[in-house]
């Protein structure tokens, strides 16, 4: 099986990222890349913001260059999902029943939508947003003067509400939360976030849910549990993800939250031991950050897929050269999460881990202008959030760094 | 030589490329990207990790 491929099941940029980081690290031999998604690798944050509002654009405007080192000896197969792994057989089998044998297996299957939490009986005008074609779809349906009710208010929910807001759309957001980003940045600047999408006319219905639709053969109305009923042509559902690990139920590795893997993003299997030859990456891989702690944390910032692949490639390359790859997993794997928000003209910039904090301080500015606020959990600084002020929020980062007594 | 080309109607100034190659990278005293243009080669690695952690992939690196 010396000609057995390196096999990355997850054609996105983690994926992408991890094959040009164990060519660069000296892996000449072969490369197949497995996924679900018909189109080569692509940008997705531009699909809930300009891809969105630009009739017209698709996959040549978000498309990631594939570079010279991944030109030669690379098998792309597109819209083919993986259905099983067998790990002691070291083989892929995909949807269509053929199997792809590996030298060494890259996870990168990534995330998708958490489906409608009700039934759905069918109806039309109901969209959830990961995929470019998601976001292809979706954009039809945001023409002007439409009523679109926005179930979740992450960072993919406001996103597409600011951009529905600029299409002309009549927007409505309904969330679990009493701010919008809540979770993400505390209710001091959800609070904010939610001031400024009030001001472009947004409406937001907080602390509810979703009871019921009303609609033949497109959704029509949604009635919210307080009893409140909102006209609807477009649902977006945008209430979080889950990991694509379904094809791996069976394999002996631990998906009991996406892929655990340790610190040089080899899988762990659920007996607790390392697997040498299959590694995770991207949205999908579980793993501790020392920056912060010790708990292993799937991580759904858009540096991490990169910061992943990097990693990852590396020990590929050298677990493929036959060489001990003890020393490079000992090394620890730290990376900060960085994360950023458009939404109108306001421009959030993030590092770190926001969500973990107990305690949170206004440092600079003022919050309905531009501003940085501090996160803290006990006495270590967790993460940092500015509306503008770039350069200020740009100098905490070399502030996150692995405490020197943790062992 | 390496050449750098910044698309400016798509960079939002996020300056994640800064903190990858500062040599060329920066934001100034208005947090808006200044670059240079042109490189040496042995800057490759550094320049294209500035263009993959680009949010909004803005950055392109030719070999000239």
């Amino acid at each position: 099986m010396t000609d057995a491929p390196l096999l990355i099941v997850g054609a996105a940029m983690a994926g992408l990222r991890t094959a040009e980081s164990a060519r660069r690290a000296g892996y000449a031999g072969p490369i197949e890349f497995l996924g679900a998604e018909a189109h080569a690798p692509y940008n997705r944050p531009p699909l809930s913001k300009e891809l969105l509002q630009t009739e017209g654009h698709g996959h040549d405007e978000v498309a990631f260059p594939i570079r010279s080192a991944l030109e030669q000896d690379v098998t792309w197969t597109l819209g083919r999902a993986a259905a099983s792994l067998d790990a002691e057989r070291r083989v892929v089998t995909d949807e269509a029943g053929d199997e792809h044998p590996y030298r060494a297996l890259v996870i990168a299957t990534g995330l998708r939508p958490k489906p409608l939490p009700i039934p759905d009986h069918g109806l039309t005008g109901i969209h959830v947003l990961r995929t470019l074609d998601d976001a292809v779809g979706l954009r039809s349906a945001l023409r002007s003067g439409a009523n679109v009710v926005i179930l979740g208010s992450g960072f993919v929910g406001c996103e597409i509400a600011a951009t529905a807001a600029k299409n002309g759309c009549a927007v409505s957001v309904v969330t679990q939360s009493a701010v919008p980003l809540e979770r993400a940045l505390g209710p001091e600047l959800g609070g904010e976030v939610r001031r400024r999408h009030e001001a472009h006319g947004v409406r937001f219905f907080t602390r509810d849910g979703l009871f019921g639709l009303v609609g033949d053969p497109g959704v029509e109305r949604v009635i919210l549990t307080s009893g409140v009923m909102l006209e609807c042509d477009v649902l977006v559902v945008a209430v979080g993800s889950d990991p694509n690990t379904e094809w791996l139920d069976g394999s002996g590795l631990d998906v009991s939250d996406g892929v655990l893997v340790d610190g040089g993003l080899r899988a762990v299997g659920d007996d607790g031991v390392v697997r040498s030859d299959v590694f995770a990456v991207g949205d999908v891989a579980r793993y501790p950050n020392p920056l912060f702690d010790d708990v292993a944390r799937r991580v759904e910032h858009w540096n991490l897929p990169t910061e992943t692949g990097k990693r990852a490639g590396q020990l590929i390359a050298a677990h493929l050269a036959g060489a001990d790859c003890e020393p490079l997993a000992a090394a620890g794997f730290a990376p900060l999460p960085s994360f950023w928000s458009d939404q109108y003209d306001m421009h959030l910039l993030a590092f770190g881990m926001t969500y973990l904090a107990d305690r949170r301080e206004l440092v600079a500015g003022s919050l309905d202008d531009e501003c940085v606020v501090e996160y803290h959990r006990g006495d270590a600084l967790v993460g940092v959030c500015g509306i503008g002020m770039r350069s200020l929020v740009q100098s905490y980062r070399s502030r996150f760094t692995v405490p020197t007594a943790a062992v | 030589m390496i050449k750098i080309d910044v698309d400016m109607n798509k960079c939002q100034h996020y300056g994640q490329c800064v903190f990858e190659a500062p040599e060329v990278f920066q934001l100034n005293a208005d947090d808006k990207l200044e670059y240079v243009a042109e490189a040496p080669d042995e800057m490759l690695a550094d320049l294209e990790a500035a263009a993959d952690v680009c949010p909004m992939q803005a950055i392109t690196i030719t070999r000239a």
